[in-house]
């Protein structure tokens, strides 16, 4: 089968690999390009554990294949922190601990990081719809909840 | 996942020309069934056509006669988000935005739900109440039909090879009308229907008389069940009129037993489904927009 060049900017940075077309970008971030951050969870649509920011669109990455994302703009776990500081979701994650096993974590950060770049004061319940397509088994919620919040209230002191 | 060759042309004549070569093809729009269906052995294809590359597939806009034209690729998110479909179509709201979760409606369309013909998914029953058609097409033309033609079984719909769905048209609604589109599941969120409900009603001039209602129900049939209300017409929008609303709703229904709910469930709600949407249809129908 013959490889399809694609080229796209990942985490600020242009980037182009080969794949094939039957390749996701979940497959392709995490074998192809060594972004083992992305984690596979479900390979069906349904844990968000896969979860990337596409286009400014938080989205499965099992459920996009790579070929797909030619010409846009990728943003995965990896590009999440600058450098040795941490982006404020992952320092709440970490104060929190909302997190147990770490699995679904970097699914959770990217989604709540899609909604805090849109709605930087999302109320609880705007939390908890918002995350309902990311699967936690081990946490109950409550905790990620939690973090979400205090990141909200961190950045809102960062941005004051 | 099967090896298979992937294009993503720019115009529908592009999409014309990948076809009636004796290659297995599949079209794709957000990708978020399609894709899974595939790494399941589910689907098969030698070749896979994106179609979120082509414009008209992926843009939507209101027409000057009102309609809401929306392409069969164009991602869920952003009609819902849309303010004036807010506005002007929030029965199309209820149903776009409790498609999948965020992840999912950031990618998947109107077209796909449609095309994956579910009976229980939820753009049907509300489409069919709006009075939405779809636009097919193939190199030899256009065609249009009511969204309730299309489907023809669980996963089956009325494309012929070599056509496919490119335009959802929502016409402008009647003055004094509203649409609301309910489901039941056990969870909160990200779930498939175990029944729902799509109602619009019109209301008369006088605000307490019906002047039309349509119901169509999802996941109490093989295929999307539309809901034979004439008799509804003319009758007060009282309790009493939507409560034999919720009746015919029942009488209709033909479910089955599954893992999701049972055939005695799903006829109850079919009944208090079509009822509660009835009275938030009638409460938008109220409401000045």
């Amino acid at each position: 089968m013959t490889r399809t060049h694609v080229e796209t900017r990942l985490n600020g940075v242009e980037r182009d690999f080969l794949c094939e077309p039957r390749q996701s970008l979940l497959e392709v971030l995490r074998d192809e390009l060594g972004l083992t951050g992305t984690k596979e969870g479900c390979n069906n649509g349904n844990c968000g554990a896969c979860s990337v920011i596409l286009d400014g669109r938080i989205v499965n990455s099992c459920c996009v294949l790579a070929v797909e994302i030619e010409g846009q703009d990728l943003q995965t776990i990896e590009g999440v922190a600058h450098g040795d500081q941490l982006h404020p979701l992952q320092s709440a994650f970490l104060d929190e601990a909302a997190l147990q096993c770490g699995i679904c974590t970097p699914g959770f950060i990217m989604a709540s990081k899609a909604l805090l770049d849109r709605e930087p004061d999302a109320d609880e319940a705007r939390i908890r719809h918002w995350l309902a397509g990311n699967l936690c088994r081990c946490t109950g919620y409550d905790k990620i909840v939690r973090a979400v919040r205090r990141a909200e209230t961190a950045m809102e002191e960062m941005n004051a | 996942m099967e090896a298979f060759d992937y294009v993503a042309p720019r115009t529908l004549d592009e999409v014309y020309g990948h076809l009636n070569n004796g290659k297995r093809t599949l079209f794709m729009a957000g990708g978020t069934d399609v894709i899974v269906q595939l790494r399941e052995g589910r689907r098969e294809c030698d070749l896979l056509i994106d179609l979120k590359r082509i414009e008209q597939l992926t843009s939507y806009a209101f027409d000057s006669e009102g309609t809401l034209v929306i392409g069969a690729a164009a991602p869920l998110a952003r009609i819902y988000e849309d303010v004036d479909v807010r506005r002007r179509l929030p029965g199309l709201v209820d149903a776009a935005s409790l498609i999948g979760g965020i992840q999912i409606q950031s990618r998947a369309s109107l077209g796909g739900n449609l095309c994956n013909a579910s009976p229980a998914a939820d753009s049907s029953p509300a489409l069919i109440a709006l009075g939405a058609t779809l636009v097919i097409a193939s190199v030899s033309g256009r065609r249009e039909i009511p969204v309730e033609e299309f489907f023809l079984g669980p996963g089956r719909n009325a494309l012929e090879p070599g056509e496919l769905l490119v335009e959802v048209r929502i016409p402008a609604q009647p003055p004094r009308s509203g649409t609301r589109y309910l489901r039941f599941i056990p969870r909160n969120e990200m779930d498939i229907a175990v029944a729902s409900a799509g109602v619009r009603v019109q209301l008369a001039p006088d605000s307490d008389t019906l002047e039309s209602v349509r119901i169509a129900l999802g996941a109490v049939g093989p295929t999307v069940k539309v809901v034979d209300v004439t008799s509804l017409a003319g009758r007060t929008a009282d309790s009493a009129t939507i409560e034999e609303a919720g009746r015919l709703a029942a009488e209709v229904a033909t479910p089955i037993d599954d893992m999701r709910g049972s055939i005695i469930q799903r006829r109850k709600l079919a009944r208090v489904l079509t009822i509660r949407a009835m009275e938030g249809a009638i409460e938008r129908a109220k409401e000045i927009r």
